[in-house]
């Protein structure tokens, strides 16, 4: 049994009161959402902590997934298996269903959340990347009120965020734009382990052509600006395999991966390639389908059993 | 007694799937739900870390955070000056009793504490005994160490390089990092059949460093009684027996004064099979505390610093004619021992049994040199499952074959099928000395091929090959070698390897059998019980079945190398039948007519001629135990004690298939079909054998395709924990087939054979060889395990390089 220093604990009853213990504890003062990365951090004394804000609690205050027509808001505690089976959300952004189905194992997704993933900021992160693809930004809380921000701008580095000390994550907002879809690839050496390399895309499209798209991707380096170079190359175009192969290109090229054991720097660039097609190709393909669906059913924009697949 | 090989008659051409009806419980062998489970799937099993005892206290270890030191100073007051702590110990003060060095089963020495330097990450240093497992681990933060850093020896390539770093300037008059040579076979002779091939194969093969991973970590509770002298240890062993002597000769406390517990083990697989350094700091903290003191160690210590498994580079030849007639194989091995040589071998034997690298073919000639050195990694060698090296054999021939089939062009089951030991060759004396005993190697080839219907799978691939699809049939064939000793052959550190057994039938016709063996999840209480009633007729759940405890078995040597049936079974059988021919004398008193005139039906004598007449076995317990007369010369009481002495090792063997299909563009491995034939001889449970098979089946996915002990440049291990060291799930596993055929063996008393290490052997290179036949159309004949999906887009690009 592994077993961690000595701390002290703490339950949070709301946000505003973790943020008053955040300020009064300082900055030996850690939140603790899921727990799958700070408890076992913990237990093997890589981190060094003496107050623990245990942030449960607020489950019933941030957890949730609001459906607008503007935006999604998904609220920070929302758990991984919510996020997994939350129809509306696979109707409309499937890649969460793709991505929640290859993070971890189910003891974990029935624990960890969307903003203790986005905190931790591990460089293999999947929310991250889905987020990212999605355009997403981040509302951040202090005392003095709350700031939205960016991806791009959330995303420090490794471990890092824009988040301080006395701060909390509580919010994720996704802009919502018609003729859109979106898919997730992952490969891992056994499921549940972190990502060799995972790759979300998503596209909108006006009748045949493509109107935007954006990549993301995780493991292979800071990746949090949905490679505008691949939205560039595709903005305007008919979607076709020369199209896919050339923004497969420019994944490969945009990204930064490292040599180590779940593979070399060249392979994981070749996946951020191979991945990039395949999600593309399928976030159109689901387009497509929906559109034929729409036709066939007349009603709604949703394909649950697509969005599920 | 010799049982003869009645093939026709025990062939079952499938394994039957038929759901156990536990309201009609076998009377001897047959499917049956296991004993132990009622306790295991309540969580009601009582396992070395349930143990608690009043005023017990807690022991950690510190480990030295780097692969090569010099140990300068140790500061160990800040710890000492904790609260909770009770005692701390060193090397040094360890060193002033005796004990800071203790004998590994290899006749080598292994360090307790590290005095001088510290030889491998991990490595044991000081530990603390505190008042509770959190005080104990924040002392550990408390104790200062200044190590001054050698250049560590990692590559086993270079070990023996002129300016590496000397590991073990512990040894007197040791100069480099040599461990030992060993070889086998006939060099001459092999070089003259290789010299004159048709063809000869050469392929490098790396079987890398695995760990065993049990579920259950190690650990030990020591409880020293200082009035009576007398040691009470609770541990993490697969032999129990054995680690009692061993702690009588190396602390010096008389064996009758230890007792050596071996509660339920949460997994071996060989990885419990040693006297870990954690085990004698418990002691020696109960020794000084006067305390029980419990040590558990942690994933992480337990993957970083206790036995390890293989890593063998391998050189393999193999020479043949161009019409696929096996003439030789050859085999050069570069062994890495790690800090310590701690393989658990039979002494003789240290490399294990990698000398039926033969396999299973009709040869002519062969021979292997092994080099073994030290280097700066965690010590080992144990056997994970593999039978004392024979996956590293089995793996290093099945390759070879495979290759040669590539070479030649021919189908790898045909050209297995070619050069097979024959039925009428048994017993069969390969070229490096192993007297195989039994064996109908075609029959069970056949029967795999018949349930994967390989002649289908190979128009599929045909199919799948032209579209570009990459799919992949891999065979692997593998005799094991089982049961160790005999004991004139073989013993570990002098103690022979033979197993006592004893059997007592109560008054109202109950039993309770002892065993000296120590079960880690293989059933034993279901599979000895059975086994007892077979032969004397007495239900298998009225028959306890004791172990693991030192003062309440007979001697014998352990659980491991899949000994237990061969060895431990035998000595279960032939106990009852002693007892029965007690029982038969006492009948014949009972019926009145002579033991001539008995016959024996399973639980009961009854007069020739004349079933009515009769007695049950349990009548005959009353009377043994009663006060009526018992016949002249007979002592009441009804029971019995042997020791079984092995006449020779016994050779399971099978035929796996496996299917694989792979991703062209990202080279991920899913395994979609896995057939296993085994052969057992005599099945016992067969619904045992298949938990064991397919435990051992998914062992093999993990080594195949993920498992590896990998270590940096430094030497720091970079698989300490379980995300970084993966195991397969359920979902990287097909649904096994299994199958088997029965070949008895004919010197084992109820013809039975190990199968606990038969699919990890035989399963690895099945799928490497399915892995490897999927990238044919790549021009590939060999890439070295572990096949992820990294390495595996490596070998699809010409880059096949070794894991080390």
């Amino acid at each position: 049994m592994q077993v961690p220093a000595p701390f002290e604990y703490e339950r949070a009853t709301s946000v505003d009161h973790a943020i008053g213990l955040l300020e009064r504890l300082g900055d030996e003062a850690r939140l603790v959402a899921g727990g799958h990365s700070l408890i076992p951090m913990m237990k093997l004394r890589l981190t060094d902590l003496e107050y623990l804000i245990d942030i449960n609690d607020l489950h019933d205050e941030l957890g949730y997934v609001r459906m607008g027509t503007d935006e999604v808001r998904i609220g920070a505690m929302t758990r991984h298996r919510e996020l997994l089976e939350s129809a509306e959300l696979a109707a409309l952004f499937p890649i969460f269903a793709d991505a929640e189905a290859v993070i971890a194992d189910p003891v974990v997704r029935n624990r960890g959340t969307i903003g203790g993933s986005l905190c931790q900021a591990d460089p293999s992160e999947d929310l991250s990347a889905v987020c990212t693809t999605l355009d997403a930004s981040c509302v951040i809380q202090g005392s003095g009120g709350q700031r939205v921000v960016s991806m791009e701008d959330f995303h420090h580095g490794p471990y890092e965020t824009a988040v301080g000390h006395d701060e909390m994550l509580i919010e994720i907002r996704i802009p919502v734009r018609s003729g859109g879809s979106s898919a997730y690839a992952k490969v891992e050496r056994r499921a549940g382990d972190w990502a060799v390399t995972s790759v979300g895309s998503a596209v909108w499209m006006d009748g045949p052509v493509i109107t935007a798209a954006r990549v993301g991707l995780a493991a292979v380096g800071p990746n949090t600006t949905g490679i505008p170079a691949i939205s560039e190359a595709m903005r305007g175009q008919v979607p076709s395999e020369e199209l896919y192969a050339r923004a497969g290109a420019i994944a490969a090229e945009s990204c930064s991966p490292t040599t180590d054991n779940r593979g070399t720097a060249d392979y994981k660039r070749h996946l951020a390639d191979e991945l990039t097609r395949r999600t593309l190709r399928r976030a159109v393909e689901r387009i497509t389908a929906g559109l034929e669906g729409d036709a066939a059913t007349t009603h709604s924009n949703t394909n649950d059993s697509d969005g599920r697949a | 007694m010799t049982i003869t090989q009645d093939t026709q008659e025990t062939q079952q051409p499938r394994e039957d799937h038929d759901h156990v009806d536990n309201d009609h419980k076998p009377m001897g062998h047959g499917r049956m739900l296991r004993k132990e489970d009622p306790r295991f799937i309540r969580g009601l099993g009582q396992y070395c870390d349930d143990i608690q005892l009043t005023g017990m206290l807690h022991l950690a270890i510190l480990r030295s955070p780097v692969a090569h030191a010099r140990i300068t100073s140790i500061d160990i007051s800040a710890a000492q000056a904790h609260p909770k702590v009770r005692l701390v110990v060193t090397g040094a003060m360890l060193a002033e009793k005796g004990l800071a060095w203790m004998p590994t089963l290899s006749n080598d020495v292994q360090a307790v504490l590290a005095t001088d330097k510290v030889r491998f990450q991990g490595q044991e240093v000081a530990f603390v005994v505190a008042e509770d497992r959190y005080a104990a681990r924040d002392a550990l933060e408390l104790i200062d160490v200044d190590y001054e850093e050698l250049t560590p020896v990692v590559d086993v390539r270079k070990a023996l390089a002129p300016d590496a770093p000397v590991i073990r300037d512990d040894l007197e008059g040791k100069t480099d990092n040599h461990c030992f040579d060993w070889e086998t076979g006939d060099k001459d002779a092999t070089e003259a059949v290789f010299a004159s091939a048709d063809v000869v194969v050469t392929q490098d093969i790396v079987y890398p460093r695995v760990h065993p991973a049990p579920m259950e970590t190690c650990g030990a509770v020591a409880d020293f009684d200082r009035v009576s002298g007398k040691l009470t240890l609770w541990s993490t062993t697969q032999a129990p027996h054995a680690h009692r002597t061993l702690y009588a000769i190396v602390a010096g406390i008389p064996e009758h004064k230890i007792r050596v517990i071996s509660p339920d083990i949460g997994g071996g697989f060989g990885n419990k099979v040693p006297i870990y350094p954690g085990y004698v700091c418990a002691i020696v903290g109960s020794l000084l505390t006067g305390k029980p003191v419990k040590w558990m160690e942690d994933r992480s210590e337990n993957l970083v610093s206790t036995g390890f498994a293989r890593d063998y580079v391998m050189r393999g030849e193999i020479a043949a004619t161009k019409e696929g007639r096996i003439l030789a194989i050859r085999t050069n091995v570069l062994a890495d021992h790690g800090a310590f040589n701690g393989v658990a071998s039979p002494v003789k034997y240290p490399a294990g049994f990698f000398g039926v690298f033969t396999g299973s073919y009709d040869i002519e000639a062969a021979y292997c040199h092994m080099t073994a050195v030290y280097t700066n990694k965690a010590p080992g060698g144990v056997a994970y499952a593999c039978s004392f090296r024979i996956t590293e054999a089995v793996y290093l021939v099945e390759r070879l074959v495979d290759c040669l089939a590539y070479d030649l062009e021919m189908d790898p089951a045909l050209l297995r099928r070619k050069n097979f030991i024959q039925p009428e060759q048994f017993p069969y004396t390969t070229k490096t000395g192993w007297v195989y005993d039994s064996g109908e190697y075609e029959r069970a080839l056949d029967l795999t091929l018949e349930i994967a219907g390989y002649d289908e799978l190979r128009r599929e691939q045909a199919e799948k090959r032209a579209r570009g699809e990459l799919m992949g049939i891999g065979v692997a064939f593998f005799t094991e070698a089982v049961g160790a000793g005999p004991r004139k052959d073989m013993d570990i550190l002098g103690l022979g390897m033979a197993d006592g057994c004893e059997l007592r039938v109560h008054p109202t016709g109950k039993a309770v059998v002892r065993l000296s063996v120590q079960s880690q999840g293989q059933g034993h209480e279901t599979t000895f019980a059975q086994i007892v009633a077979e032969e004397i007729g007495i239900p298998p759940e009225d028959i306890d079945v004791v172990h693991g405890d030192t003062d309440n078995t007979p001697f014998g040597l352990g659980t491991y190398g899949s000994r237990s049936t061969p060895v431990s079974g035998a000595a279960a059988a032939l106990v009852a039948r002693k007892v029965r021919d007690k029982a038969r004398i006492i009948a014949s008193g009972m019926l009145e007519v002579s033991v001539a005139d008995l016959d024996w039906e399973k639980g009961s004598f009854h007069v020739k001629g004349d079933p009515g007449r009769s007695v049950t076995i349990q009548d005959i317990a009353m009377r043994a135990h009663g006060a009526g007369d018992l016949p002249e010369g007979v002592e009441g009481g009804l029971e019995a004690q042997i020791c079984y002495n092995p006449d020779n090792l016994t050779y399971p063997f099978g035929a796996y298939l496996c299917v694989v299909d792979i991703d062209p563009g990202t080279a991920v491995v899913k395994v979609r079909r896995f057939v296993a034939v085994d052969d057992c001889g005599t099945r016992i449970n067969p619904m045992i054998i298949e938990g064991q098979v397919h435990g051992g089946l998914t062992d093999g996915v993990g080594m195949a395709l993920m498992e590896m002990i990998s270590f940096d440049e430094d030497g720091t291990c970079l698989s300490s924990s379980f995300m970084d060291y993966l195991i397969p799930t359920a979902l990287e596993v097909p649904h096994w087939e299994t199958g088997h055929t029965v070949t008895p063996s004919p010197h084992h008393p109820i013809g039975a054979k190990g199968v606990g290490e038969s699919a990890t052997v035989g399963s690895p290179p099945a799928i490497v060889n399915a892995v490897i036949d999927a990238l044919k159309p790549y021009g590939i004949r060999h890439a070295d395990m572990p096949l992820t999906p990294s390495r595996v887009w490596d070998a699809m690009r010409g880059h096949a390089t070794p894991p080390i």
